[in-house]
């Protein structure tokens, strides 16, 4: 069965032909397998209803919380396998997702939303923590009031800072760019590769961005109804033909419908 | 116009108001946590003044052991509710949740009569004096002591709620329970503690207002008087409960000054707050600090 790339030594996350079901019949992920070495920032794109979200979810362990659950394969975590395991065991273990829409609880202050990406830790250095925080989102300091009443890229900063509070291995970020203006998503791109360079955190990042998602991915993986369709480096799907054409917006226009998503036809190992 | 009744309704108003406020904060804390509108809130009550009361009297115990016993005892009773009767109810219609509660109260209420007898009995003396001096006023002990309780609640719920790591949980369960698993925090144990927390205050405000009108089944009336307060301030909003349940208390005492003095019909005290509870829901439904979220009536 094991016929996958061998240069990796022991990836940190890894993700072995698990399918997803909800609500017990539908298949949502059929067979899906991918690997996030240490220190890596790793790019999941593909349309809407790939399963991109699902796959996060899967890791996270929040699939429990919406009726589904991973009825095959397996996923685990420097080691140990952690499809098994509750949202609350995950994170302490060491993976936090960062959810789509941001998601911060809006009726409390910045400060409260951070203390709360904290529950799992050692409460001791806590304000260390938040002032850690604040270096990277300068911006924060400033908002006193409701974090609901922040602008969206604020919220999405909240967002990334209530996972960096929780002190983790792994953030996994789904569609940190949704709802943002261009400007704003480059700086979020900018901070989350800054994050991944200097605390050495592992990065899962799920995009339809898919430009930016690509110029500060180390490695990406491009998945489609439910399946993974093509891997490859930045440099391998950033020079790859039809990565260029269906996510990049390529200026090749003389292709026929004949050829279109030719990659779908190519055979793949799990 | 008589200026000392008046003077004498609107402290006692304001007193008994705070109690309604702790019981009601209690009340919301289930709700707001949880979802469940908890009609068995005023045996909580009940059961926590008659538990304390048998360990004085049955058991003989000096106060402080009665009342910590009593503490432990309703802090397991609510996680063990919540456990057995509630937890299974997760997703089910709220109608059915409310019947459940309903039925609880029923039970509670008849196994108390049950196991204590029909008669109120009052509290053995707990203190030497039952009559402090206070610039020259005197003033029942019990409530002076009623009093600084709901003041040490409120500001305890207040800390908790604001500062304590359980108490930003509980806020963020309630606000989304799928974010607060995302940040590691255990929703059944959130449950379980807004039900344990929720009966331990309860019974304490029960056995204060046991020590001073005796202990029977008509404090978990006092349950159902707390239902106005809750929907006065609006049904999730914590704040609102205790601000609901001091207007309340105010109201009711007010209505029985006008009562005794002017209109002589009587008991307009007991029905007072439930006139006022008509009148609200048709001016305001979402209550005076509630979420205006039409899912949540």
């Amino acid at each position: 069965m094991e016929a996958r790339k061998i240069e990796t030594p022991e990836p940190l996350l890894s993700i072995n032909n698990i399918e997803v079901v909800y609500d017990e019949v539908i298949l949502v992920l059929r067979g899906v397998s991918l690997d996030v070495p240490q220190g890596q920032n790793v790019t999941l794109l593909g349309p809407n209803g790939a399963g991109k979200s699902t796959t996060l979810k899967a890791i996270s362990g929040l699939l429990k919380t919406e009726d589904g659950e991973v009825s095959r394969g397996e996923i685990s975590f420097m080691g140990e396998r952690i499809d098994k395991k509750n949202a609350e065991e995950i994170v302490r273990s060491g993976i936090f997702q960062v959810m789509e829409g941001r998601r911060i609880i809006e009726d409390m202050t910045c400060i409260e939303n951070l203390k709360l990406g904290a529950y799992t830790r050692n409460q001791k250095n806590i304000n260390n923590e938040i002032e850690r925080v604040f270096e990277y989102f300068p911006r924060l300091k400033e908002r006193t009031g409701l974090a609901g009443y922040l602008s969206g890229g604020e919220q999405q900063m909240l967002a990334i800072g209530r996972a960096l509070m929780a002190n983790p291995k792994m953030i996994l970020l789904d569609e940190p760019s949704m709802g943002l203006s261009p400007l704003l998503v480059k700086e979020v791109f900018g901070i989350i590769e800054k994050i991944n360079k200097e605390q050495g955190i592992t990065m899962l990042l799920v995009e339809q961005n898919a430009n930016f998602a690509l110029k500060h991915a180390d490695y990406g993986y491009i998945m489609e109804s439910g399946k993974v369709v093509l891997d490859g480096s930045r440099e391998e799907l950033l020079n790859n033909q039809d990565v260029k054409d269906f996510y990049l917006g390529g200026n090749d226009h003389n292709k026929s419908f004949k050829n279109l998503k030719s990659y779908k036809r190519r055979k793949r190992w799990l | 116009m008589n200026t000392e009744l008046l003077l004498q309704l609107t402290v006692n108003g304001l007193i008994v108001g705070l109690l309604y406020g702790v019981i009601a904060m209690c009340f919301v804390l289930i709700y707001k946590s949880t979802q469940v509108v908890n009609f068995a809130q005023g045996e909580f009550l009940l059961i926590g003044a008659w538990v304390c009361w048998g360990t004085l009297v049955w058991l003989d115990l000096p106060f402080y052991i009665g009342f910590l016993l009593t503490l432990g005892f309703m802090t397991l009773f609510g996680i063990l509710i919540q456990a057995v009767f509630l937890r299974p109810m997760i997703g089910e219609p709220i109608i059915s949740v409310i019947m459940i509660t309903i039925g609880l109260s029923m039970f509670f209420q008849s196994l108390m009569k049950w196991i204590f007898g029909v008669s109120a009995e009052s509290y053995p003396q707990v203190f030497e004096t039952s009559v402090v001096n206070i610039a020259g006023l005197n003033i029942e002990l019990a409530y002076i002591l009623s009093l600084i309780f709901s003041v040490v609640m409120m500001a305890g719920f207040y800390w908790f709620f604001k500062h304590s790591r359980m108490g930003l949980a509980m806020r963020a369960t309630a606000f989304d329970q799928q974010v607060a698993s995302s940040l590691g925090i255990s929703v059944s144990k959130v449950f379980a503690a807004s039900w344990a927390i929720s009966a331990m205050v309860s019974a304490t405000a029960g056995i204060v207002i046991g020590m001073v009108n005796g202990v029977s089944s008509a404090l978990s009336f006092i349950g159902i008087k707390v239902f106005p307060a809750v929907i006065l301030g609006g049904l999730d909003s914590i704040v609102g409960g205790v601000v609901g349940g001091v207007i309340i208390g105010l109201l009711e005492n007010l209505a029985e000054f006008i009562d005794s003095q002017y209109l002589h019909i009587g008991n307009l005290y007991t029905i007072a707050p439930f006139y006022i509870l008509l009148i609200i829901l048709t001016i305001k439904p979402y209550g005076l600090f509630g979420t205006r979220d039409i899912e949540r009536i």
